[in-house]
């Protein structure tokens, strides 16, 4: 029931052996990574490669009323100025659902829109040449009205971002008429609003691309991408091009978050100024730049309200969410539907009304960061449930139990159309209860207030479920065994930094008996792999790593016809041997290995007959899981906060995830710590903000406070297992679980230590100002 | 981030870098481990058209016992100061407070000159300075002369240093200090202190100091006075902000940081002066 490091029982997998699954092998990719050897786009310098910089909006909302390139274009080693006018791009929609009237021209077309909004782009010989160009182009601005805060952008009066649409509404969802009985059945009712701020993605490696022609001239793009067919569409869409003739590759990528799946305006420009001058194009992001360009994530304001009988059951929740879709709406502006769909958490809860707006403001775009809507779900429901636990004096713990989805009720469609496939909540709740020894850390709060310690222990609860592998159930894979016996997996998803090709090499070896070394994976590069929807929504392992499950299995059984074949045997009496060779059960001195089959499949004189084609031993296909997966947990905080100062001192943090089968325990808590890291993140250091006029705060990483390991106790983090139904590995996704689970629970139990002050909900960041000024307000009352 | 374009001068010895000061005036900056210069001119808030590296002057590189007074050269790196035998003898609390300064790498660079003649007063080092009653030994175009920490520091980022001059020399009172603490207040190990707080115990007063408290670091004297006149470590902390003029910012408000200094102080009274 707890944490395994046994190898688990795969079932499907063919093994007499013991099995590789389950045990926690190093990454294959690290190595190159630590040596500094990986290559990344940045390490790319085609010949007569020339370097682009953006001229970059500094007012947030205004009319541009002149572009003067003129001195810039006389600079130094400059090859080119461009503006709208001489670009040649027509403004882009980045996602399907929005209004065509919010459509972004890639250089401001006489208005710029937020602080960090592309006014002009200086091509030059080398890239301080061009920094020092861009300084030189005068822009002239004449200032517009400006509206940062989401609630006020939707205000009568507020300044509009695009007079067109007349309005900053870019989507609403509202499923329901409003149900007046909605909190007849309750016996009280919880209300709060919780603002879930925006934060920035902060990969280690910046944005940028490389833009190259091929001896054909067709275009080819090295980008630090997700999603490498995600930029190869658009990009043969904008420019009207063959796909099949666009190359996209995404080498070593520095993390993405979500942040790197899309298509980016800065892509189409350095494309659209590297066809006009025929000439290979580098644009890299500095750092300053990623905070005000790369979208931002969650951003969300909330209003909850949570009914209830007096013994804790829940009978409705209702949730008002105002979203920031920043100056441009994109995929973060429909991020609600996803906070929706998660509305009910792992509770029973009757009834559900959730409506949200999205708003465009003066801010840079918002976009999916690592949980993407179904962090800020848990988020609200796991701070009502703790003010309804307060109100009604019964113990986190114990409300939560009162209303989890029992393990039966599985599998179910919950009241806001989530399909879930398994869960044991309690499980993973009652594993993170004995790991942080709930009870005693009850009791040292009790004593540090009976003794009246200035320092205060909080203990926060967070249980959650959520989507993986959602909306992207398909994804593409291929096994092939080579003449030299070893194995190529191909596959459509695109690791960036996850570990993917230990993981799938994994499974290959699993099934075909090769070993890891023996297996070269090859992903991200649109003319080695057909097609893909990169990585993303946790989905990896699940889809990717299923359809090379399925491959490997097609192509042992392929072997295995053929084994019969040439041993004139009876193809039921063919295994694979421990010595992973191919041949009769109890013979494995005859059997043949994989180099033999792999020429043998080429040999139209030693192949079955009705093996016409000559593709070899290989399977390639197409995984469809049919729907999405949903992984859970319950993580348990630990903090100190000095009632002095303010400050909050996470001491420990225990995550219990369960993302079903873990097929490579290394990689799963690996993603568990910077999960909780990155979530932890947003409870106490990070967010981004803004002036009224629109100026960043946080445009650096000395003002933006990523924190560093200096400021966390090592995570105790650990799995339940709870396989899913939906695919052979049992499989869930891991990817985004951390920051789902830890952001409450942290934030839950900082509110908890001051609970006894009166105290009942405190926005993040919990930065030691604002915490002491909780404090300080709540005393003064 | 990239620098606007500047000229790279190595400089060899101290005569160099003041002929380079005299001939390229206030369009020169002296590089001394450049842990805050570098940042300012990625940033282009700092655009020098002539860096002078002092980074290889060895011989301004010394931690040195003078009997009364322990010198130190300007260029001796925070980490030899945090390494020091000799300030582990002579002077714990100036050993102690360098281990505070930002992160591993920058208290690799990082030296106590250039931290001085910066003049920031989120700095951790300048307070201690100003606690101790420190010299600095300038040398310029008409000689050398010596200024004490007290009338150093002018404002923010603003010294006594003239643009032809060049800090060599940092000079410490032996105090006899053995007790001391430095409570510095931040959001991440690696920031600057939101607030910071010294106190140690000389031989015969007691010194208090505050970091990021105004526009220089700030010698704490209300609390001083008030211990000096038989006052509880509460009612001399009590005392704290007084005459200070405390930043805002988005980490904290003025009234925060006030309240912090009082607190803050509390606390290293109480663990230094024991």
């Amino acid at each position: 029931m707890t944490t395994t490091t046994n190898p688990p029982d795969f079932s499907g997998g063919p093994s007499p052996r013991g099995s590789i699954l389950g045990n926690a092998v190093r990454r294959f990719e690290d190595p190159k990574i630590l040596r500094g050897e990986a290559v990344y786009f940045d390490d790319l310098s085609p010949t007569g490669l020339a370097h682009l910089v953006f001229v970059r909006s500094t007012i947030a909302h205004a009319r541009v009323t002149n572009i003067d390139t003129r001195e810039a274009e006389t600079m130094p080693g400059v090859v080119a100025v461009y503006t709208h006018e001489n670009i040649g791009l027509k403004p882009n929609v980045s996602f399907a659902m929005l209004p065509d009237g919010f459509a972004r021209p890639p250089l401001a077309n006489g208005t710029v829109r937020f602080v960090g909004d592309m006014v002009a782009a200086v091509v030059a010989e080398t890239r301080a040449q061009a920094v020092d160009a861009a300084e030189m182009v005068i822009v002239d601005y004449d200032p517009l009205p400006v509206v940062v805060d989401p609630e006020a952008a939707l205000a009568d009066g507020a300044p509009i971002l695009f007079p067109d649409l007349a309005t900053n509404v870019a989507i609403e969802f509202n499923f329901a008429e409003a149900d007046p009985e909605l909190m007849a059945e309750a016996e009280v009712v919880v209300s709060g609003r919780f603002v879930n701020q925006r934060v920035a993605p902060v990969p280690m490696e910046p944005n940028g691309i490389v833009v190259e022609f091929d001896k054909e001239k067709n275009l080819s793009l090295t980008v630090p991408t997700q999603a490498p067919f995600g930029v190869r569409d658009p990009v043969a869409k904008e420019f009207g091009l063959d796909p099949e003739k666009v190359r996209v590759r995404a080498p070593a990528v520095g993390g993405g978050f979500g942040a790197k799946s899309g298509c980016y305006v800065e892509y189409l420009v350095a494309i659209s100024a590297a066809r006009q001058l025929a000439r290979p194009i580098k644009w890299t992001e500095t750092r300053s730049e990623n905070m005000l360009s790369m979208y931002h994530g969650r951003g969300q304001i909330q209003y909850v309200d949570m009914g209830l009988k007096r013994d804790g059951t829940i009978t409705a929740v209702k949730v008002h969410v105002i979203c920031e879709a920043g100056a441009y709406p994109s995929v973060g502006a429909f991020l609600p539907f996803l906070t929706r769909t998660m509305a009910q958490g792992v509770y029973e809860i009757p009834k559900v009304e959730f409506t949200s707006v999205s708003a465009a403001t003066n801010t840079t775009p918002t976009a999916a960061y690592r949980g993407a809507g179904r962090p800020e779900a848990t988020a609200f429901l796991e701070r009502i449930i703790d003010m309804a636990a307060d109100e009604l004096e019964i113990d986190p713990v114990e409300i939560r139990r009162r209303n989890f989805i029992a393990p039966e009720k599985f599998p179910l469609t919950t009241v806001t159309g989530a399909n879930y496939d398994v869960g044991d909540f309690n499980k993973a709740l009652t594993e993170a209860c004995r790991i942080s020894g709930y009870e005693e850390l009850r009791a040292d709060q009790r004593s540090r207030r009976e003794r009246g310690d200035t320092v205060e222990l909080g203990i926060g609860v967070s249980t959650y479920v959520e989507i993986t592998a959602g909306g992207q159930f398909q994804e593409f894979g291929a096994v092939k065994i080579q003449s030299d016996g070893t194995v190529e997996a191909r596959v459509g998803t695109s690791s960036h930094g996850q570990g993917h090709a230990t993981a799938f090499a994994m499974i290959v070896a699993e099934l075909l008996g090769v070993a890891m070394e023996d297996v070269r994976v090859v992903q991200s590069d649109t003319a080695l792999v057909p097609r893909g929807s990169g990585t993303s929504g946790s989905r990896s392992l699940q889809i990717g790593g299923s359809a090379i499950y399925n491959a490997s299995v097609e192509v042992l059984e392929k072997a295995k016809v053929l084994a019969a074949h040439l041993l004139e045997a009876n193809p039921d009496d063919i295994v694979l041997h421990d010595n992973a060779r191919v041949g009769v059960s109890g013979v494995p001195a005859s059997a043949l290995s994989w180099a033999d089959l792999a020429a043998a499949a080429h040999d139209p004189t030693r192949r079955p007959a009705e093996w016409t084609d000559d593709e070899g031993l290989m399977s390639e296909l197409d995984f469809n899981q049919g729907d999405a997966t949903y992984p859970f947990g319950a993580h348990v905080a630990v903090v100190e906060v000095d009632t002095e100062t303010g400050r909050v001192n996470l001491l420990r943090h225990i995550a219990v995830d369960d993302c079903g089968r873990v097929l490579n325990p290394l990689l799963v808590s690996g993603q568990q710590h910077g999960g909780v890291g990155q979530g932890a993140a947003q409870a106490l250091y990070e967010g981004v903000s803004y002036d009224s006029d629109g100026n960043p705060l946080t445009g650096n990483l000395m003002d933006y406070a990523i924190p560093s390991a200096a400021e966390f106790p090592s995570f105790e983090v650990s799995n339940t297992e709870t396989p899913t139904p939906l695919n052979p590995l049992g499989a869930k996704g891991i990817g985004e679980s951390g920051t789902i689970g830890s952001t409450p629970a942290i934030q839950n139990a900082v509110v908890d230590a001051l609970s006894a002050m009166g105290i009942s909900h405190i926005d993040m960041p919990l930065l030691s100002l604002r915490v002491w000024q909780t404090i300080q307000d709540t005393r003064a009352k | 981030m990239i620098p606007a374009s500047f000229e790279y001068i190595r400089v060899d010895s101290t005569e160099q870098v003041i002929a380079g000061l005299a001939e390229y005036g206030d369009e020169a900056k002296i590089l001394a481990g450049g842990m805050s210069l570098i940042p300012l001119m990625k940033l282009r808030l700092a655009t020098p058209t002539v860096l002078l590296d002092a980074g290889r002057l060895d011989d301004l590189s010394y931690i040195s016992d003078k009997g009364d007074y322990l010198a130190l050269g300007a260029l001796t790196r925070h980490r030899d100061l945090e390494t020091s035998d000799l300030l582990a003898k002579e002077c714990a609390v100036l050993r102690g407070v360098a281990a505070e300064v930002g992160d591993n790498q920058v208290r690799h660079r990082g030296t106590i000159g250039g931290s001085v003649a910066h003049g920031d007063p989120a700095s951790d080092l300048p307070a201690v300075l100003v606690a101790l009653e420190a010299e600095f030994v300038v040398e310029g175009p008409s000689g050398s002369r010596t200024l004490a920490s007290a009338n150093f520091f002018k404002g923010f980022l603003e010294t006594e240093l003239s643009e032809t001059e060049m800090l060599t020399e940092i000079r410490v009172p032996k105090t006899g200090a053995t007790n001391w603490s430095y409570h510095k207040f931040n959001r991440r190990a690696q920031d600057w202190a939101i607030v910071g707080a010294l106190a140690f115990r000389a031989q015969d007063s007691s010194r208090v100091a505050l970091v990021n408290m105004g526009s220089v670091p700030i010698r704490a004297t209300a609390v001083e006075q008030a211990l000096a006149s038989g006052a509880s470590h509460a009612e001399a902390a009590d005392q704290a902000a007084v005459g200070t003029e405390a930043p805002e910012d988005s980490n904290a408000s003025s009234a925060y940081r006030e309240h912090l200094s009082r607190v803050l102080v509390k606390r290293a009274l109480d663990e230094a002066l024991v």
